[in-house]
């Protein structure tokens, strides 16, 4: 005899800290299992596109570090990506090779504390987060060093970046290499070999390949699900056909997977910036752009206000999420005439419901952190 | 590397299966008449020379003459990536068929679109607002939001230009 009881709605959020930001989730139990769950989105809602529109390209780049928080440089990435399609620029060398190191550098600090959260959500309260700190900083003072900023960093110009690294930055980021392949290990053996975190994880939120890949799910969930998608290496941009990597794949598509592969890439992401800081060659870091100037420090001043001609782009990236793409389409005009974000984080929640019915609450909120959602980017 | 198909391929390739689907092909995109638009996409995502399994970027644009949908496609089984777009000239009432039923990773995005722009995806299980409340006056997104009569959202009217000032910009035009 099975015994229904009466359908009873949770309310997750949206102040609640496994929505990593404001998000609800409104789940609705028949006992503890989930029968049904629906997103309630939009309390971070900026209206970044309309905002766009009445601005002009390179005061748009700010506004592309506050979509993913977490992960901006990325952001600044694509979106600059967007405008070089449009107008057709060449990016120096040394500035695509700072981009893929810049891009690795945020991938690496964007993971570790998608990990440290996803400990936290499985309940080892803050301090596996403040072990995956320790090197988010690190990183986040490299960051300091090239563009004075930590989380906002408007690094990225169109047709190259702000300004060169100083002398001492390289010395710098390769003792962080140094260092960080002793924590990667520690962070294998906390979370991966630990029993509490595989009996959460595994076989929870499971996605096929084709359910993932007809639910435009990308980034490590597309590759938790065993395909060998990455927009690195299907469409180098930046400086990413010039070095080696792997692509990591998972193969059973659940929670535990996606983190696998979280962690390898970010072993790659490492071997990524110790060949580009080999092979990164000298010369400028901005393609100089109509009326830019470049001041004697080397930074260059894009010019406020220019014209692409009329004409749409979309480039896309991998950022630490997902495919992170801009579209922008213009009229001939000093500002956007459209600009829409590809957001990985708000496209990879579209299957959030197939994952969750049949699933508990407690495996709900480890689903949720698998997501790896910025509710900056889901809103925009 | 990415192949990216050009619209006037895609349109040439559209246009041997479809007679009559093609409403316009520019370099960047193939624009496909709405009515056919279902079977296109469904014929882009099950043939194994076109197998464009993920659907990338779904996304809408007020063109002020029309609204439009754009598509970005992707097949990762031969690396291809393609641009369809369809058009809704009705600006009181633009209605586009909904790709859920093709790619269930639209269905978010139509939300979206929806949400900013009003375009409604005829068929789609579960058409809401997202991002705005239910009730909110208009679509931002559209060129011509800031001129509703009289202006429906309270103190809208007054911006971005200071009381009695007339407003400039595209979305006035």
């Amino acid at each position: 005899m099975t015994i229904k009881s009466e359908p009873f709605v949770v309310n997750v959020g949206p102040q609640h800290p496994s929505t990593h930001g404001v998000f609800r989730l409104r789940l609705t139990l028949d006992g503890e299992k989930i029968i049904d769950a629906d997103m309630v989105m939009g309390y971070l809602h900026r209206s970044m596109e309309k905002l766009a529109e009445e601005r002009t390209y390179t005061q748009n780049i700010p506004f592309t570090d506050r979509t993913d928080y977490v992960a901006s440089m990325t952001g600044n990435l694509a979106y600059v990506m967007a405008v070089e399609k449009l107008m057709g620029i060449e990016v120096p060398e040394r500035a695509q090779f700072l981009r893929t190191i810049m891009a690795e550098l945020q991938r690496i600090a964007s993971h570790s504390m998608a990990l440290g959260i996803f400990a936290n959500d499985c309940g080892a309260w803050q301090t596996p987060v403040m072990h995956m700190f320790r090197d988010r900083e690190k990183i986040l003072d490299l960051f300091e060093m090239a563009c004075g900023a930590r989380l906002t960093l408007n690094y990225m110009r169109i047709g190259g970046v702000s300004r060169d690294i100083p002398d001492e930055w390289i010395p710098q980021a390769q003792k962080l290499m140094e260092d960080l392949p002793k924590r990667f290990a520690e962070y294998e053996d906390l979370l991966l070999h630990n029993e509490i975190i595989v009996a959460r994880a595994r076989g929870v939120g499971v996605l096929t390949p084709e359910q993932a890949m007809a639910h435009s799910v990308s980034g490590p969930m597309l590759r938790g699900s065993g395909v060998a998608w990455d927009v690195r290496k299907a469409d180098p941009y930046a400086a990413y056909d010039k070095i080696d990597f792997d692509i990591a794949v998972g193969t059973n598509g659940d929670v535990y997977d996606r983190f696998v592969v979280r962690l390898a890439e970010m072993r790659q992401s490492l071997h990524i910036i110790e060949q580009a800081l080999e092979v990164m060659p000298g010369g400028p870091v901005h393609e100089r752009l109509g009326t830019a100037t470049v001041q004697p420090g080397g930074q260059s001043i894009a010019p406020l206000a220019f014209r692409p001609p009329v004409g749409e782009a979309y480039a896309r990236i991998e950022s630490p999420r997902g495919e992170l793409g801009y579209y922008i389409v213009s009229d001939g005009g000093p500002s956007p005439f459209r600009f829409h974000i590809r957001a990985p984080s708000f496209i990879n929640l579209t299957p959030l419901k197939l994952m969750a019915i049949g699933a508990t609450v407690a495996d709900a909120i480890v689903i949720l952190g698998s997501v790896d959602f910025v509710v900056g980017e889901v809103d925009r | 590397m990415t192949t990216h198909v050009t619209g006037i391929e895609i349109a040439h390739l559209i246009d041997g299966q479809f007679p009559d689907a093609v409403q316009d092909a520019q370099p960047e995109f193939a624009a496909v008449k709405p009515e056919s638009l279902v079977q296109v996409l469904t014929w882009l995502r099950d043939d194994s020379d076109q197998a464009y399994e993920f659907l990338s970027s779904l996304t809408g644009v007020d063109r002020i003459q029309w609204f439009e949908v754009a598509y970005h496609l992707e097949s990762i089984k031969h690396n291809r990536a393609a641009t369809i777009k369809v058009r809704a000239g009705d600006r009181e009432n633009p209605v586009v068929p909904s790709a859920v039923p093709v790619w269930p990773g639209a269905q978010l995005q139509e939300r979206e679109a929806y949400d900013l722009l009003g375009i409604v995806f005829e068929g789609n299980p579960d058409l809401r607002r997202i991002f705005l409340w239910d009730g909110f006056a208009g679509f931002p997104l559209r060129k011509d939001y800031l001129n509703l009569p009289g202006g429906q959202m309270p103190g809208l009217e007054r911006f971005p230009g200071e009381p009695g000032v007339e407003l400039s910009g595209r979305g006035t035009e």
